[in-house]
Formats: structure tokens, C-alpha cells, sequence
């Protein structure tokens, strides 16, 4: 019992990360159905700068965790938003009404561009980052095991739960989120409308990487370590959380990430961490034969 | 023409402005992990000259594309002596990327008037037909010299070893081809029947001691076999969540094979594995009890190179396979098919062909093709783990497809030679060479949607097409 809620903490912590950037495939996809294969990478590049963030906040003499947080947040939020804004802008943007699989080629040019960018100008190796937050709380003790939930772990739910809710804020009640739903429905009327399309697709992407940064954040402060290649797996997971949740989704995106994070914690905890991997992909692929429209999600029609 | 320079400017400053926010963190801020802890290794100095390169290139840009021919051809050229100047930057890259520039102000400059050149030369009836043959004759020249090159001169170790390997990637494009390029069905894990092939022909040759020419047609069977099964509940996604899926595959095998030691030995690999034989002839120095070297079969002197040379013309071989096969099959009712399912899957539902099942072949062909390769890899390496078989070598194969335009066969070839063979001439490229890829991907995808070589006839056409207007 004890093991079990100690992993279920665990798996929420996790799946908190996976949710918000499941968040950023989920909305570029409902606004202009494509796989955004890089997503996983910006994920990277926010912690990357994350890390150096935290760097400088030891260099300017910042002690106190949560002036850092707060800072670091910030600067990877608008960095980072700034690789989405420009990715958009110069390798999808030329491609609407190129032929189909164009954006999805792109984007994974993108994604390869991306990963061996950061190897070339920060080195290969994993990059160890110090622990800015520590301690925690024992919530009970059974079985001689200590069930423990860090200040990290309840930084991370409640940052992920307060960055939700005010997304889904914007969607719902924002100039800008009516747009993004109407573009979303059909983007050509949306246009007779008066919306900017582009901006509006602008913004989305710009909205996806911001929450990918704090992801990628939070991914740093709790693992500790971050290297050029963690957007791939990361990126997958995500995506499979976005997928199983509801593509399209934004309540699905982070109930698939809560589950995929359940799965993997579980599985790793109980079965064989080797295959915790296997147990996500495989879950993507059972997912997208036999429902392929998610938990969440609605049925979609194939336009001709 | 009215040239509003203010406008010019300010654009090209907000192009740096953004390039200096990109760079600001990633590359301004280096972080280095000497003994304890990270430190900083700034590079605000090249950031900088790289904002300042980029400020020009775009001024530069804009220039040409407004007609400015002599202000931006001497930008151009600016840049370029600079960058090709014995000026002491602070790194080679800097160089490079300052010379780049340049050159490619100079090209957007001339090239209104070489468009247009060629566009005259490909409308006469002379141009047209030259061009028809001239891609005939290119393409048996390059076949003939293919023969010919362990004859050559150049047949020394590298060389032959570097040859081997581009036919290797030229033979993983083609086959790569008929799943991309002909059925239009984005596959993001054609690694994994490469894998298939290569662990059939490792784990029949080291423990059961089959011989590659009897596991060969075996490894080739595997991957398709492997291809049905994964493409059967798979083929009837829509085109993106296809390309996901593979990759999942590609991945889950790649796990399996890591982890699964006693079938695979884990990641420590698997060593030993013979090479090709030569009608039972091994090519050693010494041949093992009962069997004869190749030199003693043919009565010439033993050289550490014919081993080479055979692998190489096996390859060849494969490879010449692959693509005739490619050529014929287009011709045929499947083939057509294939290709009417990449234009138009609904049209091809209505005319009655089932879709799942013609995706089914190419995607088994294309695995059959995959597996053979894979086989050719380990009998050529001798040694294989999973550490060959990750993500990244179905994304070097894909963008070979693509960068040599989807479809189009001498494209691959084309493709190979200049994704795999330039970056192993010229050693210092290798650390960018994954950045080329990424980068030629998405300008292939932009400006040449269709691939390098732009020209790809249908195969079949309803309406003969009229002599020019």
C-alpha cells in the first residue's frame, strides 16, 4: 500500500510534465492538423535554457528558490517561444496547401536540425544541474516504508494546475481563444471573418512552446540532468498522451498525460523498467488502430 | 522602382534581432562540465558575428529579390571575401558561415537570368528532347562507371569502402522509394526491417552456420513477413498517424533487440558473423578446414581488397535489383496503383482498389528490400548490435528519399552520394552533417517540394500532351 501511493505520487509528478506538453501537440493539431514532430525538442531547447537560467541565477547571487523559479520560468517561457514563433514561421508556414505529408517532413527535419544544433553548441554530454529545491514531506510510514512527497513534486503539480487553468482560460474566454477555436473549426470562414489566420497560428505555436519551457523546467529540476537528446522520447510519450487522450483535446492532452504517466510509473514499478518504453509505445499503437480518436475525442470526418 | 531602404532595415535588423534571441542562451551561453559543477564559456563574440552575417545576408536577400543586381552582388561578394579572408575569426564555422552567406546573396542575384535561361533551354523541342536522353545517357554512364570502379585507379581501401557504403544507402533509398515515394505512405521505422534482415543473417550464421547466400532470399522473407504483420492493423491510419506508428515500431524492435539478451545478446552486440562466400570460396588470408580461399580458387596472389571488391559488387548487384525491380513493377496493375493510392485514396476506393491491401504490398516490398540490405550490412560489418539500428538511420534514409525527390530513382542516387559521400571526403563536415540533413529537409520541403531533381513524368497519362503552345 505504501509502495503503491509512494508511485502514484510519482506518476502524477510525471505525468504533470508529460500533460503540459501534450498540451503544445494537442493545439497545433486541432488548429491546423499536423503532427508538430519537433515539439519534443522545444521541450529541450526550454530546458537548456532552464539550465543556463539557473546558472545565471547562481552567478547574479539569487538565492531564494523562488525568485529563481519565477525568473527562470520567464526567461524559458519567452526564449523558447521565440524557437515555436520562428519554426512556424519558416518551415510550416510556407507549406499550407503543399501536399500532405510536407508540414509532417518538415517538422522532422526540424526536430533532427534542432538536436544536433544544441550537441553542436553545448556539447553531447549530459548536463548535471544542482538541486534548487530540497526537502519534502512524509505523508505516513507502513510497511517500514516511508511514503514522501518533495516540495518539487507539489511545485511541479501545482505549477502544471495553475498553467492549465489559465490556458484554458484563454481558450475559453479570450478575444484570442475565439479565434483559435474558430480557426479551428474552419479556418478558411474564420478568415472571411475577419480573423488573422496567421497570427492566430502564430500565437498557438507560440502558446505550445511557452508550456513546453515550463515542461522542459520542470523536467530539469526533477531529473537533474538534461542532454541533447531528451526531447526525442519525451516528445513521443507526449505525443502518445495527446493521442490517447483525445487529439485535439485540451482536457484530453492532460488526462493522457496523467495516464501515461500512470502507465509508465507503474509499469516500471511493478514489471520490468526495460521494457517501460515498449509499454508506451505500444500503447500509441494500440491507441491510434482502435480508437483513434482518444478518450476525449470527437470522431472525425474526412473532408474531400 | 521605388526602394523604401528605411523598410529594407528595419526588416533585416528584426531578422537579426531574432536570430541574436535564438542564439542568445543556446550558443551565447556554452556551458561546460569541467570537474565540479558547470561553467560558462561565453561566445558572445561569435553570436555576434553571426547576427551582423545574418543582418547583411538578409539586407543582401532583399536586394536581389527587388532587381537591385549591383548593390547586392557587391554585398555578396563583401561577404563572401571576408569569409574566405585569412581575417582571423574565432572559428572555422564562422568562416564558413560568413562565405555561405555570400555566396548566397550571389546566387539569389543571377538567378532571375539562369531561371530564365533554363527555362528557354527546357521549352524548345531540342532542350526537351536533350533532356529526356541526357537523364537516359546520365544514368548508364553512372552505371558503367559503377562497374567500373574497382578496376579504376581509385579503388583503393577508402574509396572502396566509402563506395560500399553509399551503394548501401542508395540500395535502403530505392527500397525506401516504393513505400515513400511510389504509395506515398510516410515510413518512420524502415530501420527496423533493416534490423531484421541484419539479426536473421547473425543469428542463422553464427548459430546455425548458414552460409549468406542461402540466408539472403531467408532475411529478405523475414522483413516482409515482419512488414505484413506490422502493416496489417496499421495501413488503414491516415497518412501522419501511419508515420508515427512506424516509428513506434522501429523503436519498440530497437528496444527489443536491446533488451532481449538471450535472443539477441543485448547491446554487447553480435560479433563473428561470416562474411559472403564465393561459390564456397572464403576471402582470408587462410581458409578454415575444408574449404579454399578465393585467391587459391582463382591462383592469384591473396590482397586484403578483394573482399571489398566482391562486397562491393554484391551490393551493386542488390542495389541493381532493387531498382529494376522498382522500374517493372510501376508498369504493372499493383504498381499503378500504388501510385493512383498516393494521389487520391477516395478515387481509388470508388474505382474499387483496396486500399489496405495495395499499401500492404509496397510495404512489405519495401521491407523484403530492407531485409536484404540488412543481411549485405551484417555480413559486411561482421559485428552488429542495436546501436545501428536507431531512429536517426531511418531519418538519414528518409531524407535521402526526399532530398533526391520522392519517386524519382536516380534522385536516390544522387541524394546518397551527396548526404553520405561528401561528409566522409570531407571529415571536418561530420560534426554539421546531421544539421545539413535537418536543414535540407525542410528547404527541400519548401522550395522544391518535388526533390532535387524537379522532373518526374507520370507514369501513365490519360491524354497525350499536346506539343507545346
Amino acid at each position: 500500500m505504501a509502495y503503491f501511493t509512494q508511485q502514484l505520487i510519482n506518476a502524477v509528478t510525471l505525468g504533470a510534465i508529460y500533460g503540459l506538453i501534450a498540451i503544445g501537440y494537442t493545439m497545433v493539431y486541432g488548429i491546423i492538423g499536423m503532427i508538430n514532430f519537433a515539439h519534443g525538442d522545444i521541450f529541450m531547447i526550454g530546458a537548456f535554457i532552464s539550465l543556463i537560467g539557473f546558472m545565471i541565477c547562481a552567478l547574479l547571487g539569487i538565492s531564494s528558490a523562488p525568485a529563481a523559479i519565477l525568473f527562470v520560468l520567464l526567461l524559458s517561457m519567452v526564449f523558447t517561444a521565440v524557437y515555436g514563433w520562428t519554426i512556424e514561421r519558416t518551415a510550416y508556414r510556407p507549406l499550407r496547401g503543399s501536399f500532405k505529408l510536407a508540414p509532417l517532413i518538415s517538422a522532422i527535419g526540424v526536430s533532427i536540425l534542432l538536436e544536433n544544433y544544441v550537441q553542436l553548441a553545448q556539447g553531447a554530454r549530459p548536463k548535471p544541474a544542482g538541486s534548487v529545491v530540497q526537502g519534502g514531506y512524509n505523508l505516513f510510514s507502513a510497511d517500514g516504508f516511508d511514503v514522501r512527497v518533495t516540495w518539487l513534486q507539489i511545485i511541479i503539480v501545482v505549477v502544471t494546475v495553475v498553467l492549465m487553468a489559465g490556458f484554458s482560460w484563454i481558450i475559453a474566454a479570450t478575444p484570442l481563444g475565439r479565434q483559435q477555436r474558430a480557426c479551428e473549426q474552419d479556418m478558411k470562414m474564420a478568415a472571411l471573418l475577419g480573423v488573422d489566420v496567421d497570427r492566430t497560428i502564430s500565437l498557438t505555436f507560440v502558446m505550445g512552446s511557452a508550456l513546453a519551457a515550463v515542461a522542459g523546467m520542470l523536467f530539469l529540476m526533477y531529473y537533474g540532468v538534461v542532454d541533447f537528446f531528451i526531447g526525442f522520447l519525451a516528445g513521443i510519450k507526449a505525443f502518445t498522451a495527446a493521442v490517447l487522450g483525445g487529439i485535439g483535446s485540451l482536457p484530453g492532452a492532460m488526462l493522457g498525460g496523467l495516464l501515461i504517466g500512470l502507465i509508465e510509473v507503474f509499469w516500471a514499478g511493478y514489471f520490468s523498467s526495460e521494457y517501460k518504453d515498449v509499454a508506451v509505445f505500444a500503447i500509441l499503437v494500440l491507441v491510434l488502430i482502435f480508437r483513434p480518436t482518444g478518450l476525449l475525442g470527437k470522431p472525425e470526418i474526412e473532408k474531400v | 522602382m521605388g526602394v523604401r531602404l528605411p523598410a529594407l532595415l528595419k526588416d533585416s535588423a528584426l531578422t537579426a534581432l531574432m536570430a541574436a534571441a535564438l542564439g542568445l542562451f543556446i550558443v551565447g551561453f556554452q556551458t561546460r562540465d569541467i570537474g565540479k559543477g558547470l561553467f560558462f564559456d561565453y561566445q558572445f563574440v561569435d553570436l555576434g558575428i553571426a547576427v551582423v552575417t545574418i543582418f547583411f545576408g538578409r539586407l543582401g536577400l532583399h536586394l536581389a529579390a527587388m532587381g537591385l543586381k549591383w548593390p547586392s552582388f557587391a554585398l555578396g561578394t563583401v561577404l563572401g571575401a571576408i569569409g574566405a579572408s585569412p581575417l582571423r575569426l574565432p572559428s572555422t564555422f564562422l568562416h564558413w558561415f560568413v562565405v555561405i552567406a555570400g555566396v548566397l546573396i550571389i546566387l539569389r542575384t543571377i538567378w532571375p537570368w539562369a531561371n530564365a535561361a533554363l527555362a528557354t533551354a527546357r521549352h524548345s523541342q531540342r532542350g526537351k528532347a536533350m533532356g529526356q536522353r541526357g537523364a537516359k545517357w546520365f544514368g548508364v554512364i553512372l552505371l558503367i562507371a559503377a562497374v567500373l570502379l574497382p578496376l579504376s585507379p581509385f579503388s583503393n581501401q577508402k574509396n572502396m569502402d566509402l563506395a560500399v557504403l553509399i551503394l548501401t544507402y542508395v540500395m535502403l533509398g530505392w527500397g525506401l522509394n516504393i513505400v515513400v515515394g511510389l504509395a506515398g505512405l510516410l515510413d518512420l521505422g524502415y530501420v527496423a526491417f533493416y534490423a531484421v534482415g541484419a539479426y536473421s543473417y547473425a543469428l542463422l550464421s553464427t548459430q546455425y552456420g548458414l552460409g549468406f547466400w542461402a540466408v539472403l532470399p531467408l532475411a529478405g522473407m523475414f522483413a516482409a513477413t515482419f512488414g505484413l504483420l506490422l502493416g496489417f492493423p496499421v495501413l488503414r491510419l491516415r497518412g501522419d498517424y501511419l508515420a508515427i506508428v512506424t516509428m513506434g515500431f522501429g523503436e519498440i524492435i530497437r528496444l527489443v533487440l536491446l533488451n532481449w539478451v538471450d535472443l539477441s545478446n543485448g547491446p554487447a552486440g553480435i560479433g563473428g558473423i561470416p562474411g559472403p562466400t564465393f561459390f564456397g570460396a572464403v576471402f582470408a588470408e587462410t581458409a578454415p578446414a575444408g574449404k579454399q580461399t578465393f585467391a587459391q580458387m582463382m591462383n592469384i596472389p591473396f590482397t586484403a581488397n578483394q573482399r571489398l571488391v566482391y562486397l562491393y559488387y554484391i551490393i551493386l548487384l542488390l542495389a541493381l535489383v532493387t531498382n529494376f525491380f522498382t522500374q517493372r513493377i510501376r508498369r504493372l496493375p499493383v504498381g499503378r496503383a500504388w501510385e493512383a493510392l498516393r494521389e487520391d485514396e477516395t478515387a481509388c476506393r470508388a474505382l474499387g482498389i483496396n486500399p489496405t491491401n495495395t499499401k500492404l504490398t509496397a510495404f512489405a516490398v519495401g521491407a523484403m528490400f530492407a531485409g536484404f540490405a540488412g543481411s549485405f550490412f551484417a555480413a559486411k560489418q561482421r559485428f552488429i548490435s542495436p546501436e545501428s539500428f536507431t531512429f536517426i538511420e531511418s531519418a538519414i534514409i528518409l531524407s535521402i528519399v526526399v532530398l533526391g525527390g520522392m519517386g524519382s530513382q536516380i534522385g536516390v542516387v544522387l541524394a546518397a552520394v551527396l548526404l553520405i559521400g561528401l561528409p566522409e571526403w570531407f571529415r571536418d563536415l561530420g560534426a554539421y552533417r546531421m544539421i545539413v540533413f535537418g536543414l535540407a529537409m525542410v528547404l527541400i520541403m519548401v522550395f522544391r517540394p518535388r526533390g532535387l531533381i524537379a522532373h518526374r513524368e507520370p507514369s501513365v497519362r490519360l491524354h497525350p500532351v499536346r506539343a507545346g503552345p
